[in-house]
């Protein structure tokens, strides 16, 4: 993740150097290294968060968790005053709103046609779009690691203030699955962008998406007994925030949520990476 | 150098570039004139390889744009200064451009100081920028990379005069110390002013192309008078050709003084009578304009 500058292999000019912006022209040939991808990456990742949006979605995740985490201390019941209730409280706003920062950071490039820049100062779009990709897991990732070390701590205080002995109820198998499912959450913010490629389009799929689906499939499930018997193998939510409360898969569900990301996930995004490679961007 | 080689762009039935071929040379500033919707900005999208056309190539320095392999260091682009994440500040525009090219930081001030943005602006968001300040920064943009070609489209649009006045001079010295500058406008005399070479495109085609002087230099006389009408025929029958140049207002292939012999043998008075410099480019660019007329039958 360099963002260090590289200078042109053939050195500057010799003479000429400009001293202060006055600009040069070509009065010399220089070829320049091309673009290394850790360093489109570093872009990516800085362009998630240096916008409005970027700033107050990282804000409200803030506020939500320290909120949650003191609702936990004030009302829960002493015995969910553990581990789990306090990294729960700062990473379930997480896994909520951070695929918003994944969506917004695949339409941004459409909705409000930085692209034009974008894809002109790196014209291979699979880059850019795999930069936007890498950098939506590794958001993921690292905000499920703050979630569990904040929550973590926030254990410790919080079983103090309530005078209740500190509990341990997660497994080391536990917090890798939840880093998976909020790594899967992450890439299904990106598919929505790279397919819908409009901000407010792919924010409004995405919470029909993550919300309103799961819930039809819930009340199907509960009211219809043929749906009971295969939502495993059509509901990709269902299948996924089980993850979060999970020690271990079994070979059938493992197969699962591997048929159900398949459909649900990796078809669309196909779908969406053809339609980014072919679509004019003004 | 950029080299555009019979670009050919159809949008379903609609042919927006028909067999385009065109050069821009080093050391020189080429104007691509053409009025609206003439395609201008598809050429140019084209260039970069932000449009894929039907048919067709075009290279930069040699190469096709999307093989160079640090594009912002050789070619600076401004296609649309509105293209930009409204919620970033222009400095951080800036700093990302500079990042993804790996150009060093301080070049972002150097290039603020340069288009005349002052620190306080620059940490506005975009958002909130005047017509002119986005077009400063997007010169700005284009510019940070230090290229050896530039490719500007409509960059004088939302300039005060002072603005045009610093851009022509910029675009001056960039072509003087062997720069590529190619940029577009719909306006013939913003254009006049600062191209070595012309390039005029109407409704996707190449119309005239060639340096400023041989376009300029289309020979003849104009000639302003109330009898037109009169003062034509007598000019056919003297065997010259007269073209309407204006309501009153002709332009005649021969000299001023041929001209005004047959204008005082057949007695019609004259306004006005000199030669017509330019004149039949600026003719042609107005049929141009009036085949797209938007306006309707106007006069
Ligand atoms: N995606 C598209 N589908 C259909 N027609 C298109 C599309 N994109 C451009 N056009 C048409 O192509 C033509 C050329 O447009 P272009 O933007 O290149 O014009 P221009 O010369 O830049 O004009 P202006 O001076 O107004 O900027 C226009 O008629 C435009 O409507
Ligand atoms: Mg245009």
């Amino acid at each position: 993740m360099s963002t260090t500058t590289i200078t042109p292999t053939s050195g500057t000019p010799a003479s000429g150097t400009p001293t202060s912006g006055t600009p040069t022209a070509g009065a010399r040939r220089t070829t320049y290294p091309p673009i290394p991808f850790g360093r489109i990456l570093g872009v990516e990742l800085r362009k998630m968060f240096d916008t409005r949006s970027g700033f107050w979605l990282l804000m409200s995740i803030g506020i939500l968790a320290v909120l949650a985490s003191a609702a936990v201390v004030l009302f829960a019941p002493d015995e969910e005053i553990a581990y789990g209730s306090f990294a729960g409280a700062i990473g379930i706003p997480m896994s909520i709103l951070l695929p918003v920062i994944a969506v917004l950071s695949v339409t941004g490039e459409w909705s409000q046609r930085s692209g034009l820049t974008t894809f002109t100062l790196v014209p291979s779009r699979g880059r850019v779009i795999a930069a936007k990709a890498v950098a939506a897991v590794g958001v993921g990732v690292a905000g499920m690691a703050v979630a569990l070390a904040v929550g973590a701590l926030g254990n410790v205080v919080g079983s103090q203030l309530a005078g209740v002995p500190t509990q341990w109820d997660a497994t080391a198998a536990n917090l890798g699955f939840i880093v998976l499912a909020s790594v899967l959450g992450q890439l299904m913010g990106f598919m929505l962008g790279v397919l819908v490629r409009n901000s407010p389009g792919a924010i409004v799929g995405y919470f029909v998406y993550a919300f309103i689906v799961p819930t039809l499939s819930g009340v199907l499930a509960s009211t219809q007994d043929w749906y009971r018997d295969v939502q495993q193998w059509v509901d990709f939510q269902y299948n996924q925030t089980s993850l979060y409360d999970t020690v271990g898969l079994s070979g059938d569900e493992a197969a699962q949520l591997a048929v159900t990301a398949g459909l649900w996930l990796v078809l669309p995004m196909l779908v969406g990476l053809w339609l980014v490679s072919r679509s004019e961007v003004k | 150098m950029i080299l555009i080689d019979s670009l050919t762009m159809k949008y379903g039935g609609f042919t927006a570039l028909d067999d385009v071929s065109f050069a821009s040379e080093p050391g020189r500033v080429t104007g691509f004139l053409g009025p609206n919707g003439a395609g201008k900005s598809t050429t140019m999208r084209i260039m970069v390889g932000l449009t894929k056309p039907t048919s067709g190539h075009a290279t930069v320095a040699g190469r096709r744009y999307a093989d160079l392999p640090n594009p912002g260091r050789e070619v600076g682009v401004l296609l649309d200064a509105s293209a930009q994440h409204a919620g970033r500040t222009g400095r951080e525009i800036l700093t990302i451009a500079a990042r993804t090219m790996g150009v060093p930081g301080r070049r972002v001030d150097e290039m603020l100081d340069l288009v005349s943005l002052t620190p306080t602006e620059a940490g506005r968001r975009v958002r909130n920028y005047s017509l002119g300040m986005r077009q400063r920064l997007g010169i700005a943009t284009a510019l940070i990379g230090d290229p050896h070609v530039l490719i500007l489209d409509e960059p004088a649009n939302g300039l005060d005069p002072a603005g045009i006045r610093w851009m022509r001079d910029l675009l001056r010295g960039y072509a003087d110390q062997g720069g590529t500058v190619l940029l577009s406008s719909h306006l013939l005399h913003e254009i006049e002013v600062i191209a070595d070479d012309l390039i005029v495109i109407g409704n996707g085609r190449i119309v005239a192309q060639g340096t400023k002087a041989e376009l300029l230099a289309t020979a003849g006389t104009l000639v302003r008078t109330p009898d037109t009408a009169v003062l034509a025929q007598a000019i056919a029958s003297a065997g010259l050709v007269a073209h309407s140049s204006g309501p009153d207002l002709l332009r005649v292939e021969s000299d001023p003084h041929v001209v005004g012999r047959i204008a005082l043998e057949t007695g019609v008075p004259l306004v006005e009578l000199r030669a017509a410099e330019g004149a039949g480019l600026e003719e042609m660019f107005l049929e141009l304009t009036a085949e797209t007329q938007r306006e309707g039958a106007a006069a």
